[in-house]
Protein backbone atom coordinates (compact mmCIF):
# COMPACT_ATOMS: atom_id res chain seq x y z
CA UNK A 1 0.00 0.00 0.00
CA UNK A 2 1.31 3.43 -0.92
CA UNK A 3 0.72 6.34 1.45
CA UNK A 4 1.11 10.07 1.09
CA UNK A 5 1.62 11.89 4.39
CA UNK A 6 0.95 15.62 4.63
CA UNK A 7 3.84 17.05 6.63
CA UNK A 8 3.23 20.19 8.59
CA UNK A 9 6.14 22.49 9.36
CA UNK A 10 6.51 25.49 11.59
CA UNK A 11 9.51 27.82 11.80
CA UNK A 12 11.83 25.39 10.06
CA UNK A 13 10.76 22.31 12.00
CA UNK A 14 8.74 19.33 10.89
CA UNK A 15 5.88 18.88 13.32
CA UNK A 16 6.06 15.91 15.65
CA UNK A 17 2.53 14.66 15.05
CA UNK A 18 2.94 14.55 11.28
CA UNK A 19 6.26 12.70 11.67
CA UNK A 20 4.44 10.25 13.93
CA UNK A 21 1.88 9.61 11.18
CA UNK A 22 4.73 9.23 8.68
CA UNK A 23 6.30 6.55 10.88
CA UNK A 24 2.97 4.72 11.05
CA UNK A 25 2.64 4.84 7.26
CA UNK A 26 6.19 3.52 6.81
CA UNK A 27 5.36 0.59 9.11
CA UNK A 28 2.35 -0.36 6.95
CA UNK A 29 3.73 0.12 3.44
CA UNK A 30 5.47 2.53 1.13
CA UNK A 31 5.50 6.01 2.65
CA UNK A 32 5.89 9.21 0.70
CA UNK A 33 5.38 12.70 2.06
CA UNK A 34 4.46 16.15 0.83
CA UNK A 35 5.79 19.44 2.13
CA UNK A 36 4.37 22.75 0.94
CA UNK A 37 5.91 26.21 1.11
CA UNK A 38 9.10 27.73 -0.24
CA UNK A 39 12.77 26.75 0.09
CA UNK A 40 11.97 23.54 1.87
CA UNK A 41 14.30 21.06 0.17
CA UNK A 42 16.69 20.66 3.11
CA UNK A 43 13.77 20.20 5.48
CA UNK A 44 12.17 17.73 3.08
CA UNK A 45 15.30 15.58 3.02
CA UNK A 46 15.04 15.35 6.82
CA UNK A 47 11.78 13.45 6.49
CA UNK A 48 13.76 10.51 5.16
CA UNK A 49 15.06 9.83 8.65
CA UNK A 50 11.46 9.37 9.80
CA UNK A 51 10.43 6.88 7.14
CA UNK A 52 9.70 8.80 3.93
CA UNK A 53 11.10 7.24 0.76
CA UNK A 54 10.21 10.25 -1.33
CA UNK A 55 9.16 13.77 -0.41
CA UNK A 56 7.20 15.91 -2.85
CA UNK A 57 7.86 19.62 -2.44
CA UNK A 58 6.46 22.79 -3.92
CA UNK A 59 8.59 25.90 -3.97
CA UNK A 60 6.00 28.66 -3.94
CA UNK A 61 5.87 31.70 -1.65
CA UNK A 62 2.08 31.68 -2.01
CA UNK A 63 2.19 28.60 0.24
CA UNK A 64 4.33 30.15 2.96
CA UNK A 65 1.44 31.17 5.20
CA UNK A 66 -0.38 28.32 6.93
CA UNK A 67 -3.67 28.72 5.03
CA UNK A 68 -5.55 25.60 3.99
CA UNK A 69 -7.17 26.31 0.63
CA UNK A 70 -4.09 26.67 -1.63
CA UNK A 71 -2.84 23.46 0.00
CA UNK A 72 -5.96 21.70 -1.19
CA UNK A 73 -5.11 22.82 -4.75
CA UNK A 74 -1.56 21.50 -4.43
CA UNK A 75 -2.63 18.17 -2.98
CA UNK A 76 -5.31 17.78 -5.65
CA UNK A 77 -2.59 18.18 -8.27
CA UNK A 78 -0.28 15.66 -6.61
CA UNK A 79 -2.90 13.08 -5.64
CA UNK A 80 -4.70 13.56 -8.96
CA UNK A 81 -1.66 12.09 -10.71
CA UNK A 82 -2.66 8.86 -9.04
CA UNK A 83 -0.77 6.12 -7.35
CA UNK A 84 -1.59 6.86 -3.72
CA UNK A 85 -3.88 4.46 -1.90
CA UNK A 86 -4.25 6.77 1.08
CA UNK A 87 -3.47 10.34 2.12
CA UNK A 88 -2.80 10.81 5.84
CA UNK A 89 -2.93 13.92 8.04
CA UNK A 90 -2.09 14.60 11.69
CA UNK A 91 -4.82 16.78 13.16
CA UNK A 92 -4.10 20.47 13.67
CA UNK A 93 -5.96 23.69 13.03
CA UNK A 94 -4.41 23.77 9.55
CA UNK A 95 -4.50 20.07 8.63
CA UNK A 96 -8.17 19.55 9.53
CA UNK A 97 -9.16 22.27 7.06
CA UNK A 98 -6.84 20.87 4.37
CA UNK A 99 -8.20 17.34 4.81
CA UNK A 100 -11.85 18.49 4.81
CA UNK A 101 -11.33 20.59 1.69
CA UNK A 102 -9.49 17.80 -0.12
CA UNK A 103 -12.26 15.31 0.66
CA UNK A 104 -14.77 17.56 -1.10
CA UNK A 105 -12.43 18.33 -3.98
CA UNK A 106 -11.72 14.65 -4.71
CA UNK A 107 -15.11 13.31 -3.53
CA UNK A 108 -12.97 11.05 -1.38
CA UNK A 109 -13.86 9.47 1.95
CA UNK A 110 -12.31 11.13 4.99
CA UNK A 111 -12.24 9.31 8.31
CA UNK A 112 -11.33 11.71 11.11
CA UNK A 113 -10.37 11.60 14.77
CA UNK A 114 -8.58 8.29 14.19
CA UNK A 115 -6.20 6.94 16.81
CA UNK A 116 -4.78 4.02 14.84
CA UNK A 117 -4.49 2.49 11.39
CA UNK A 118 -3.96 -1.10 10.29
CA UNK A 119 -3.99 -3.24 7.17
CA UNK A 120 -6.26 -6.26 7.69
CA UNK A 121 -6.59 -8.79 4.83
CA UNK A 122 -5.30 -6.16 2.45
CA UNK A 123 -7.91 -3.70 3.66
CA UNK A 124 -7.14 -0.42 5.39
CA UNK A 125 -8.94 -0.08 8.74
CA UNK A 126 -8.89 2.94 11.02
CA UNK A 127 -9.71 3.10 14.72
CA UNK A 128 -12.18 5.82 15.64
CA UNK A 129 -13.20 6.32 19.26
CA UNK A 130 -16.78 7.61 19.49
CA UNK A 131 -19.34 8.81 22.06
CA UNK A 132 -16.80 10.20 24.49
CA UNK A 133 -14.50 7.29 23.63
CA UNK A 134 -16.93 4.75 25.12
CA UNK A 135 -17.03 2.91 21.78
CA UNK A 136 -14.16 2.16 19.42
CA UNK A 137 -15.32 1.89 15.81
CA UNK A 138 -13.39 0.15 13.05
CA UNK A 139 -13.85 2.38 10.03
CA UNK A 140 -13.08 1.83 6.36
CA UNK A 141 -13.29 3.46 2.97
CA UNK A 142 -15.40 2.57 -0.06
CA UNK A 143 -13.38 4.51 -2.64
CA UNK A 144 -9.87 5.71 -3.34
CA UNK A 145 -7.89 7.60 -2.37
CA UNK A 146 -8.65 7.07 1.30
CA UNK A 147 -8.19 10.17 3.45
CA UNK A 148 -7.44 9.90 7.16
CA UNK A 149 -7.02 12.53 9.85
CA UNK A 150 -5.41 11.36 13.10
CA UNK A 151 -5.81 12.72 16.60
CA UNK A 152 -2.80 14.56 17.83
CA UNK A 153 -0.49 12.36 19.87
CA UNK A 154 -1.60 9.15 18.15
CA UNK A 155 1.88 8.04 17.10
CA UNK A 156 5.43 8.70 18.25
CA UNK A 157 7.87 9.54 15.44
CA UNK A 158 10.52 6.89 14.96
CA UNK A 159 13.90 7.79 13.56
CA UNK A 160 14.89 4.99 11.23
CA UNK A 161 17.78 6.79 9.59
CA UNK A 162 16.77 6.41 5.95
CA UNK A 163 17.05 9.03 3.26
CA UNK A 164 14.38 10.48 1.05
CA UNK A 165 14.41 11.44 -2.58
CA UNK A 166 13.16 15.02 -2.88
CA UNK A 167 10.94 15.63 -5.91
CA UNK A 168 9.69 19.06 -6.91
CA UNK A 169 6.25 19.62 -8.34
CA UNK A 170 4.15 22.58 -9.33
CA UNK A 171 0.50 23.36 -8.99
CA UNK A 172 -1.86 26.02 -10.19
CA UNK A 173 -3.62 27.67 -7.28
CA UNK A 174 -7.28 28.66 -7.62
CA UNK A 175 -8.32 32.29 -7.27
CA UNK A 176 -10.78 31.50 -4.47
CA UNK A 177 -8.06 29.60 -2.64
CA UNK A 178 -5.93 32.74 -2.51
CA UNK A 179 -8.79 35.05 -1.49
CA UNK A 180 -8.26 34.58 2.26
CA UNK A 181 -5.04 36.23 3.40
CA UNK A 182 -3.04 36.15 6.61
CA UNK A 183 -2.77 39.70 7.92
CA UNK A 184 -1.07 38.90 11.21
CA UNK A 185 0.59 35.96 12.87
CA UNK A 186 1.67 36.07 16.48
CA UNK A 187 3.51 33.42 18.38
CA UNK A 188 3.28 32.82 22.05
CA UNK A 189 6.65 32.00 23.48
CA UNK A 190 6.47 29.43 26.18
CA UNK A 191 9.19 28.08 28.40
CA UNK A 192 9.92 24.39 28.38
CA UNK A 193 8.37 21.79 26.08
CA UNK A 194 4.95 22.34 24.50
CA UNK A 195 2.26 19.99 25.73
CA UNK A 196 2.19 18.12 22.41
CA UNK A 197 5.88 17.33 22.64
CA UNK A 198 6.20 16.69 26.35
CA UNK A 199 6.78 13.22 27.82
CA UNK A 200 5.46 14.44 31.16
CA UNK A 201 2.50 16.76 31.71
CA UNK A 202 1.27 18.21 34.97
CA UNK A 203 -2.23 19.56 34.48
CA UNK A 204 -4.25 21.83 36.73
CA UNK A 205 -7.99 22.34 37.14
CA UNK A 206 -10.47 24.26 39.23
CA UNK A 207 -9.30 22.53 42.39
CA UNK A 208 -6.23 24.79 42.32
CA UNK A 209 -8.48 27.54 43.62
CA UNK A 210 -7.12 30.35 41.45
CA UNK A 211 -4.40 31.36 38.99
CA UNK A 212 -1.83 31.44 41.81
CA UNK A 213 -2.41 27.69 42.26
CA UNK A 214 -0.53 27.12 39.01
CA UNK A 215 2.77 28.11 40.67
CA UNK A 216 2.88 24.79 42.49
CA UNK A 217 1.91 22.99 39.28
CA UNK A 218 4.71 24.72 37.39
CA UNK A 219 7.20 23.80 40.10
CA UNK A 220 6.26 20.13 39.91
CA UNK A 221 6.35 20.19 36.09
CA UNK A 222 9.82 21.74 36.20
CA UNK A 223 11.03 19.11 38.66
CA UNK A 224 9.67 16.33 36.42
CA UNK A 225 11.04 17.97 33.24
CA UNK A 226 7.54 18.30 31.87
CA UNK A 227 5.02 20.80 30.56
CA UNK A 228 2.01 22.42 32.21
CA UNK A 229 -1.51 21.86 30.91
CA UNK A 230 -4.87 23.20 32.02
CA UNK A 231 -8.52 22.29 31.80
CA UNK A 232 -11.05 24.22 29.85
CA UNK A 233 -12.70 25.58 33.00
CA UNK A 234 -9.55 27.31 34.19
CA UNK A 235 -8.62 28.56 30.72
CA UNK A 236 -12.10 30.06 30.41
CA UNK A 237 -11.64 31.62 33.84
CA UNK A 238 -8.40 33.20 32.60
CA UNK A 239 -6.11 31.34 35.03
CA UNK A 240 -3.92 29.88 32.28
CA UNK A 241 -3.37 30.43 28.52
CA UNK A 242 -5.44 28.56 25.93
CA UNK A 243 -2.32 27.05 24.33
CA UNK A 244 -2.12 24.77 27.36
CA UNK A 245 -5.73 23.59 27.18
CA UNK A 246 -6.29 19.85 27.05
CA UNK A 247 -9.64 18.32 26.17
CA UNK A 248 -12.43 18.28 23.65
CA UNK A 249 -12.06 21.93 22.69
CA UNK A 250 -8.31 22.01 23.27
CA UNK A 251 -5.50 19.62 22.49
CA UNK A 252 -5.29 15.87 22.67
CA UNK A 253 -2.13 14.72 24.39
CA UNK A 254 -0.58 11.37 25.15
CA UNK A 255 2.51 11.85 27.31
CA UNK A 256 4.16 8.97 29.12
CA UNK A 257 3.06 10.48 32.44
CA UNK A 258 0.05 12.73 33.07
CA UNK A 259 -0.38 14.17 36.55
CA UNK A 260 -3.86 15.67 37.02
CA UNK A 261 -4.08 18.09 39.92
CA UNK A 262 -7.44 19.39 41.11
CA UNK A 263 -9.14 18.09 37.97
CA UNK A 264 -12.48 16.31 38.34
CA UNK A 265 -12.03 14.65 34.95
CA UNK A 266 -15.30 15.21 33.09
CA UNK A 267 -15.62 13.46 29.75
CA UNK A 268 -14.61 16.65 27.86
CA UNK A 269 -11.25 16.48 29.61
CA UNK A 270 -10.94 12.72 29.44
CA UNK A 271 -11.03 12.58 25.64
CA UNK A 272 -8.01 14.88 25.53
CA UNK A 273 -5.69 12.85 27.74
CA UNK A 274 -6.90 9.31 28.31
CA UNK A 275 -4.35 7.73 25.99
CA UNK A 276 -1.55 8.94 28.28
CA UNK A 277 0.81 6.19 29.40
CA UNK A 278 0.37 6.62 33.12
CA UNK A 279 -2.24 8.80 34.80
CA UNK A 280 -1.82 10.04 38.37
CA UNK A 281 -4.69 12.07 39.84
CA UNK A 282 -4.75 14.18 42.99
CA UNK A 283 -8.16 15.48 44.03
CA UNK A 284 -9.89 16.16 47.31
CA UNK A 285 -13.23 14.77 46.08
CA UNK A 286 -13.19 10.96 46.41
CA UNK A 287 -16.02 10.76 43.85
CA UNK A 288 -14.24 12.71 41.10
CA UNK A 289 -14.70 10.90 37.75
CA UNK A 290 -10.97 11.06 37.09
CA UNK A 291 -10.46 8.30 39.67
CA UNK A 292 -12.30 5.93 37.33
CA UNK A 293 -9.51 6.04 34.76
CA UNK A 294 -6.42 7.13 36.68
CA UNK A 295 -3.73 4.51 37.33
CA UNK A 296 -3.03 6.05 40.71
CA UNK A 297 -5.65 8.16 42.45
CA UNK A 298 -4.83 10.15 45.55
CA UNK A 299 -7.63 11.65 47.61
CA UNK A 300 -6.16 14.56 49.51
CA UNK A 301 -5.29 18.24 49.75
CA UNK A 302 -3.14 19.27 46.82
CA UNK A 303 -1.72 22.19 48.81
CA UNK A 304 -0.16 19.66 51.17
CA UNK A 305 0.83 17.04 48.62
CA UNK A 306 2.25 19.13 45.75
CA UNK A 307 5.14 20.88 47.56
CA UNK A 308 6.22 17.60 49.20
CA UNK A 309 6.00 15.73 45.92
CA UNK A 310 8.05 18.42 44.14
CA UNK A 311 10.74 18.20 46.83
CA UNK A 312 10.89 14.40 46.62
CA UNK A 313 11.09 14.43 42.83
CA UNK A 314 13.88 17.03 42.92
CA UNK A 315 15.79 14.95 45.45
CA UNK A 316 15.32 11.81 43.36
CA UNK A 317 16.48 13.54 40.17
CA UNK A 318 19.51 15.01 41.93
CA UNK A 319 20.53 11.63 43.33
CA UNK B 1 -26.67 41.22 3.62
CA UNK B 2 -27.69 37.60 3.85
CA UNK B 3 -26.13 35.44 6.57
CA UNK B 4 -26.64 31.68 6.52
CA UNK B 5 -25.95 29.79 9.74
CA UNK B 6 -25.43 26.05 9.35
CA UNK B 7 -26.95 24.24 12.30
CA UNK B 8 -27.19 20.61 13.30
CA UNK B 9 -29.88 18.69 15.12
CA UNK B 10 -28.17 16.58 17.77
CA UNK B 11 -29.40 14.28 20.53
CA UNK B 12 -30.24 16.10 23.76
CA UNK B 13 -27.07 16.44 25.85
CA UNK B 14 -28.70 14.80 28.85
CA UNK B 15 -29.95 11.78 26.89
CA UNK B 16 -28.01 8.53 27.07
CA UNK B 17 -26.38 8.11 23.69
CA UNK B 18 -25.92 4.83 21.94
CA UNK B 19 -24.98 3.50 18.55
CA UNK B 20 -27.59 1.32 16.89
CA UNK B 21 -25.75 -1.98 16.30
CA UNK B 22 -27.77 -2.79 13.16
CA UNK B 23 -27.10 0.46 11.29
CA UNK B 24 -23.87 1.28 13.15
CA UNK B 25 -25.15 4.85 13.29
CA UNK B 26 -25.87 7.05 16.26
CA UNK B 27 -29.37 6.33 17.55
CA UNK B 28 -31.28 9.54 16.86
CA UNK B 29 -34.72 8.34 17.90
CA UNK B 30 -34.67 10.18 21.24
CA UNK B 31 -35.14 13.83 22.06
CA UNK B 32 -33.01 16.28 20.13
CA UNK B 33 -31.82 19.85 20.30
CA UNK B 34 -29.92 22.54 18.44
CA UNK B 35 -26.22 21.66 18.65
CA UNK B 36 -24.99 23.96 21.46
CA UNK B 37 -21.88 24.97 19.51
CA UNK B 38 -24.11 26.19 16.67
CA UNK B 39 -25.78 28.63 19.06
CA UNK B 40 -22.48 30.57 19.00
CA UNK B 41 -22.75 30.83 15.21
CA UNK B 42 -26.40 31.95 15.48
CA UNK B 43 -25.41 34.57 18.06
CA UNK B 44 -22.60 35.88 15.85
CA UNK B 45 -24.98 36.06 12.89
CA UNK B 46 -27.48 38.03 14.96
CA UNK B 47 -24.80 40.42 16.23
CA UNK B 48 -23.70 41.03 12.67
CA UNK B 49 -27.28 41.64 11.60
CA UNK B 50 -27.73 44.15 14.41
CA UNK B 51 -24.56 45.96 13.34
CA UNK B 52 -25.39 45.98 9.63
CA UNK B 53 -29.09 46.76 9.98
CA UNK B 54 -30.33 45.52 6.63
CA UNK B 55 -29.60 41.82 6.96
CA UNK B 56 -31.29 38.45 7.11
CA UNK B 57 -30.19 35.43 9.17
CA UNK B 58 -31.21 32.09 7.66
CA UNK B 59 -30.72 28.81 9.49
CA UNK B 60 -29.73 25.99 7.13
CA UNK B 61 -29.83 22.43 8.39
CA UNK B 62 -29.84 18.85 7.14
CA UNK B 63 -31.66 16.36 9.35
CA UNK B 64 -34.87 14.55 10.22
CA UNK B 65 -38.20 16.44 10.05
CA UNK B 66 -38.32 16.74 13.82
CA UNK B 67 -35.16 18.87 13.59
CA UNK B 68 -37.43 21.77 12.68
CA UNK B 69 -38.65 22.02 16.24
CA UNK B 70 -35.09 22.21 17.59
CA UNK B 71 -34.20 24.86 15.01
CA UNK B 72 -36.98 27.05 16.44
CA UNK B 73 -34.61 27.85 19.24
CA UNK B 74 -32.49 29.74 16.70
CA UNK B 75 -35.63 31.52 15.47
CA UNK B 76 -36.52 32.37 19.07
CA UNK B 77 -33.04 33.87 19.48
CA UNK B 78 -33.82 36.13 16.53
CA UNK B 79 -33.01 34.32 13.28
CA UNK B 80 -35.42 35.12 10.46
CA UNK B 81 -36.19 31.75 8.90
CA UNK B 82 -35.19 28.11 8.62
CA UNK B 83 -34.40 25.94 5.63
CA UNK B 84 -34.27 22.26 6.53
CA UNK B 85 -33.20 19.61 4.05
CA UNK B 86 -34.97 16.48 5.19
CA UNK B 87 -34.96 13.36 3.10
CA UNK B 88 -34.72 9.69 4.10
CA UNK B 89 -32.17 9.27 1.32
CA UNK B 90 -29.86 11.72 3.12
CA UNK B 91 -29.71 9.72 6.37
CA UNK B 92 -26.32 8.24 7.19
CA UNK B 93 -24.42 10.75 5.07
CA UNK B 94 -20.68 11.00 5.76
CA UNK B 95 -18.61 14.14 5.23
CA UNK B 96 -18.54 13.95 1.44
CA UNK B 97 -22.30 13.39 1.18
CA UNK B 98 -23.30 15.88 3.90
CA UNK B 99 -21.13 18.61 2.41
CA UNK B 100 -22.70 18.00 -1.00
CA UNK B 101 -26.26 18.35 0.32
CA UNK B 102 -25.45 21.34 2.52
CA UNK B 103 -23.55 23.11 -0.27
CA UNK B 104 -26.55 22.61 -2.59
CA UNK B 105 -28.88 24.18 -0.01
CA UNK B 106 -26.45 27.08 0.48
CA UNK B 107 -26.06 27.64 -3.25
CA UNK B 108 -29.82 28.07 -3.47
CA UNK B 109 -29.67 30.79 -0.80
CA UNK B 110 -26.58 32.57 -2.16
CA UNK B 111 -25.61 34.08 1.22
CA UNK B 112 -22.90 36.71 1.64
CA UNK B 113 -21.61 34.92 4.71
CA UNK B 114 -21.90 31.29 5.81
CA UNK B 115 -21.34 30.67 9.52
CA UNK B 116 -20.58 27.36 11.26
CA UNK B 117 -20.18 26.49 14.95
CA UNK B 118 -16.93 24.90 16.03
CA UNK B 119 -18.11 21.30 16.10
CA UNK B 120 -21.14 19.13 16.71
CA UNK B 121 -21.42 17.63 20.15
CA UNK B 122 -22.41 14.24 18.77
CA UNK B 123 -19.23 13.04 17.18
CA UNK B 124 -18.16 15.41 14.50
CA UNK B 125 -14.71 15.98 13.10
CA UNK B 126 -14.84 19.75 12.77
CA UNK B 127 -14.09 19.36 9.06
CA UNK B 128 -17.47 20.06 7.46
CA UNK B 129 -16.93 23.78 6.88
CA UNK B 130 -13.74 23.15 4.93
CA UNK B 131 -15.54 20.69 2.66
CA UNK B 132 -18.46 23.09 2.18
CA UNK B 133 -16.14 26.06 1.48
CA UNK B 134 -14.39 23.98 -1.17
CA UNK B 135 -17.67 23.00 -2.83
CA UNK B 136 -18.89 26.62 -2.79
CA UNK B 137 -15.44 27.84 -3.90
CA UNK B 138 -15.49 30.47 -1.18
CA UNK B 139 -12.65 31.64 1.08
CA UNK B 140 -12.61 30.06 4.51
CA UNK B 141 -11.62 31.25 7.99
CA UNK B 142 -12.00 28.65 10.74
CA UNK B 143 -11.76 28.55 14.55
CA UNK B 144 -12.57 32.28 14.70
CA UNK B 145 -12.65 33.72 18.22
CA UNK B 146 -13.14 37.38 17.16
CA UNK B 147 -14.93 38.45 14.00
CA UNK B 148 -15.02 41.89 12.40
CA UNK B 149 -16.88 42.97 9.32
CA UNK B 150 -16.32 46.04 7.16
CA UNK B 151 -16.18 47.11 3.51
CA UNK B 152 -17.33 43.78 2.15
CA UNK B 153 -14.66 41.88 4.06
CA UNK B 154 -14.49 39.80 7.20
CA UNK B 155 -11.50 39.56 9.47
CA UNK B 156 -11.16 36.71 11.95
CA UNK B 157 -8.75 36.21 14.80
CA UNK B 158 -8.12 32.65 15.85
CA UNK B 159 -6.07 30.61 18.24
CA UNK B 160 -3.69 28.05 16.78
CA UNK B 161 -1.20 25.59 18.24
CA UNK B 162 1.48 28.26 18.02
CA UNK B 163 -0.25 31.49 18.95
CA UNK B 164 -2.85 33.34 16.97
CA UNK B 165 -3.58 34.24 13.36
CA UNK B 166 -5.57 37.11 11.93
CA UNK B 167 -7.05 36.19 8.56
CA UNK B 168 -9.02 38.39 6.20
CA UNK B 169 -11.37 37.33 3.42
CA UNK B 170 -13.64 39.12 0.97
CA UNK B 171 -17.35 38.27 1.02
CA UNK B 172 -18.92 35.95 0.12
CA UNK B 173 -17.01 33.77 2.57
CA UNK B 174 -17.33 30.85 4.97
CA UNK B 175 -16.46 31.40 8.63
CA UNK B 176 -16.42 28.78 11.39
CA UNK B 177 -16.52 30.31 14.85
CA UNK B 178 -15.11 28.92 18.08
CA UNK B 179 -17.30 28.85 21.16
CA UNK B 180 -15.01 31.42 22.75
CA UNK B 181 -16.41 34.07 20.38
CA UNK B 182 -19.54 34.98 22.34
CA UNK B 183 -22.14 33.90 24.87
CA UNK B 184 -25.34 33.01 23.03
CA UNK B 185 -28.37 34.99 24.18
CA UNK B 186 -31.31 33.26 25.82
CA UNK B 187 -34.47 33.54 23.76
CA UNK B 188 -36.89 36.04 25.28
CA UNK B 189 -40.48 34.93 25.82
CA UNK B 190 -41.59 37.15 22.94
CA UNK B 191 -39.04 35.48 20.68
CA UNK B 192 -40.22 32.03 21.69
CA UNK B 193 -43.85 32.99 21.02
CA UNK B 194 -42.97 34.45 17.63
CA UNK B 195 -40.67 31.64 16.48
CA UNK B 196 -43.43 29.34 15.27
CA UNK B 197 -44.78 31.98 12.90
CA UNK B 198 -41.47 32.59 11.16
CA UNK B 199 -40.95 30.97 7.73
CA UNK B 200 -39.83 27.34 7.98
CA UNK B 201 -39.19 25.50 4.76
CA UNK B 202 -38.51 21.79 4.35
CA UNK B 203 -36.76 20.69 1.19
CA UNK B 204 -36.12 17.28 -0.34
CA UNK B 205 -32.97 16.24 -2.21
CA UNK B 206 -34.99 16.51 -5.44
CA UNK B 207 -35.84 20.15 -4.59
CA UNK B 208 -32.11 20.81 -4.52
CA UNK B 209 -31.34 18.74 -7.61
CA UNK B 210 -29.13 16.35 -5.64
CA UNK B 211 -29.50 12.77 -6.96
CA UNK B 212 -30.48 10.35 -4.16
CA UNK B 213 -27.43 8.18 -4.84
CA UNK B 214 -25.12 11.13 -4.10
CA UNK B 215 -26.44 11.47 -0.56
CA UNK B 216 -26.90 9.18 2.43
CA UNK B 217 -24.98 5.94 2.58
CA UNK B 218 -25.05 5.60 -1.22
CA UNK B 219 -23.21 8.90 -1.58
CA UNK B 220 -20.81 8.27 1.26
CA UNK B 221 -17.21 7.12 0.86
CA UNK B 222 -16.56 5.86 4.37
CA UNK B 223 -17.89 2.85 6.22
CA UNK B 224 -18.22 1.62 9.78
CA UNK B 225 -16.99 -1.98 9.83
CA UNK B 226 -17.31 -2.91 13.48
CA UNK B 227 -17.94 -1.51 16.95
CA UNK B 228 -15.65 -2.54 19.78
CA UNK B 229 -15.25 -1.88 23.47
CA UNK B 230 -12.55 0.62 24.37
CA UNK B 231 -9.23 -0.89 25.39
CA UNK B 232 -9.23 -1.59 29.12
CA UNK B 233 -6.98 0.40 31.36
CA UNK B 234 -5.37 -1.32 34.32
CA UNK B 235 -7.05 -1.07 37.68
CA UNK B 236 -6.90 2.19 39.57
CA UNK B 237 -4.87 2.18 42.75
CA UNK B 238 -6.70 4.63 45.01
CA UNK B 239 -5.46 5.91 48.33
CA UNK B 240 -6.34 8.59 50.86
CA UNK B 241 -3.60 10.96 51.93
CA UNK B 242 -2.48 10.17 55.46
CA UNK B 243 0.49 12.48 55.19
CA UNK B 244 2.54 10.03 53.12
CA UNK B 245 0.84 10.48 49.72
CA UNK B 246 3.80 12.29 48.16
CA UNK B 247 6.14 9.40 49.10
CA UNK B 248 3.64 6.89 47.76
CA UNK B 249 3.34 8.73 44.44
CA UNK B 250 7.12 8.72 44.05
CA UNK B 251 7.26 4.99 44.89
CA UNK B 252 4.54 4.32 42.32
CA UNK B 253 6.35 6.32 39.62
CA UNK B 254 9.60 4.49 40.33
CA UNK B 255 7.88 1.13 40.22
CA UNK B 256 6.42 2.07 36.81
CA UNK B 257 9.80 3.43 35.72
CA UNK B 258 8.28 6.87 35.12
CA UNK B 259 10.84 8.66 37.25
Amino acid sequence: MKFLVFLEHHEGRLQKDSLGVLGKAASLGEAEAVLLGSELEALAANAGRFGAQRVHVIDDVLLDKPLPQPRVDALKTLVGEGGFDAVLFAASVLSADVAGGLAARLDAGLNYDLTDLAVEDGKLIGTRPALGDSVYADVGWSSEPRLALFRSGSFEPSETGGSAEVVKFESRLQDFSLAATMVEQAHEESEGPSIEDADVIVAGGRGLGGPEGFEAVEELAKALGGAVAATRAVVDAGWYPYAAQVGQTGKTVSPKLYVAVGISGAIQHKVGMQSSGLIVAINKDPNAPIFEYADLGVVGDLNEILPKLTELVRARKAA
Amino acid sequence: MKIAVCAKYVPEATAARRIDPSTKRLDRTGEGALNPFDANAVEEGLKLKEAVGDAEVVIVSVGPTKALEAMRRALAMGADRVVLVSDDAAAGSDLVATSRVLAAALEREEPDLVLFGQQANDGDGAVLWAAVADRLQRPLISQVAELEHEDGKVRGKRQTEFGYDVIEAPLPAVVAVSDAINVPRYPALKGIMGAKKKPQETLSLADLGVPADEAGEAGSRTTVEALNDPPARGDTVKLEDDGSAAEKIVEFLQEKRAL
